[in-house]
């Protein structure tokens, strides 16, 4: 599983990648977390309102941080 | 509306503490708990309700509404929407993107940009929470004006070319527009409450705390002879002081509250305020990415302009407000 997370390196961006981390820790699942920075990869997904969340390609969330328990039911 | 909380602080500082309201130390920590208690009930339950109505109104959203209106029209809805669509400096720039992309024009997009920050739902409730209804409203339909004048004017001078050409470039992808439930926008709303409040707690701390300085000892006759309404040149000073102070922008409310209450021209505080957020450092930093420092230049300036006459306006209608 391929995990982003889209963000222009704010701190709340930040704050949904360490727990989206922290999501993958706890279910033991294989992925890969990632941040997308580049504006351009980042408006291809057609996100206006960062950070999202995008597993394999689809973006599930915008423009808020999930609680590790919400982001672990987009994970299954 | 607050009469009983300045009532209980009143008993409190008066047989608690055995302090005389009489005294400035009395009167300075009176301003600095009832400040602190009033601005605290006011943020949460504003912030609260206002990032409700925000949860409908996604950007991705708000850009589809605004590609059906053109003209002027189209600069009232870009501000209107400004409003009530989530923003932070940090999505200034997919937001910008995704609006030129789909063809919004350059001016209704820049009528978005400027009310946006300067309409926000915490210095709203604090306007509300220093000032009352009528200055809060009156602020946000002058914010909306800025905004409205700014983009048509930023639109009438043609500067496309002013904008970075890789955003022309980029192919801004679909994206299904997510169904939140009742839950998650409570969720939400709750979420922003603390997330504000956590971010700004600091700041509005030492802005009360010098708040109560002022309210307890600074002498208002000098402070209204130098930045009452009558000096013309308070206002300029105010809103040039005003850009670099972007994070301490909600903190500076008490302290406006406690300088108009000591003669300090109405328009000065409040453009000062609007300066703050309007014109950050951080946004113009992350906006020269899609955009030359040209445009930069004439959004500052209109913009600043703007808010100086907004100043004008409020300090000739002050005795009509208060």
């Amino acid at each position: 599983m391929i995990i982003k997370i889209l963000g222009s390196g704010c701190s709340n961006c930040k704050k949904l990648y360490d727990n989206t981390k922290e999501a993958v820790k706890e279910l033991g699942i294989d992925a890969t977390v990632e941040k997308v920075e580049d504006f351009k990869e980042i408006m291809a997904y057609g996100v206006m309102k960062t950070p999202a969340l995008v597993v394999d390609g689809k973006v599930k969330v915008m423009g808020r941080v999930l609680k590790v328990e919400d982001i672990k039911k987009y994970l299954k | 509306m607050f009469d009983w909380l300045d009532y209980l602080v009143g008993l409190f500082v008066e047989n608690v503490l055995k302090i005389s309201m009489e005294t400035h130390l009395g009167s300075g920590v009176h301003f600095f708990f009832y400040d602190t208690i009033k601005i605290i009930i006011l943020l949460g339950i504003m912030i609260f309700a206002i990032s409700y109505i925000r949860s409908y109104f996604p950007p991705e959203r708000t850009k589809k509404i605004l590609e059906r209106f053109s003209g002027i029209t189209g600069n009232i809805m870009a501000s209107l929407l400004g409003i009530v669509t989530p923003f932070c400096s940090c999505s200034s720039v997919p937001l910008f993107i995704g609006f030129v992309e789909a063809g919004i024009p350059l001016g209704v997009t820049f009528s978005f940009l400027i009310t946006s920050p300067i309409v926000n739902e915490a210095a709203f409730a604090i306007l509300l929470a220093s000032f009352g209804w009528k200055i809060a409203l009156i602020y946000v339909a002058t914010g909306v004006v800025v905004g409205v004048v700014g983009g048509i004017l930023i639109g009438a001078m043609k500067l496309e070319g002013e904008v970075e050409e890789y955003v022309y470039q980029i192919k801004v992808g679909e994206v299904d527009i997510e169904e939140m439930t009742h839950k998650d926008r409570v969720e939400f709303a709750v979420g922003n409450v603390k997330d504000i409040i956590k971010r700004i707690w600091i700041f509005l701390m030492i802005g009360i705390g010098i708040g109560a300085l002022i309210h307890g000892w600074a002498p208002a006759p000098l402070l209204a002879k130098y930045a009452g309404p009558d000096n013309p040149f308070a206002v300029i000073v105010a809103v040039i002081f005003g850009i670099p102070l972007y994070s301490n922008a909600l903190g500076t409310i008490p302290i406006a509250e406690a300088l108009i209450n000591k003669g300090v021209g109405i328009g000065t505080a409040l453009s000062f305020m609007m300066a703050t957020t309007a014109l950050s450092l951080p946004e113009m930093i992350l906006l020269r990415k899609v955009i030359k420092p040209k445009l930069i230049g004439v959004f500052v300036a209109i913009t600043g302009i703007a808010i100086i006459l907004v100043g004008y306006l409020f300090n000739g209608i002050a005795h009509w407000l208060i």
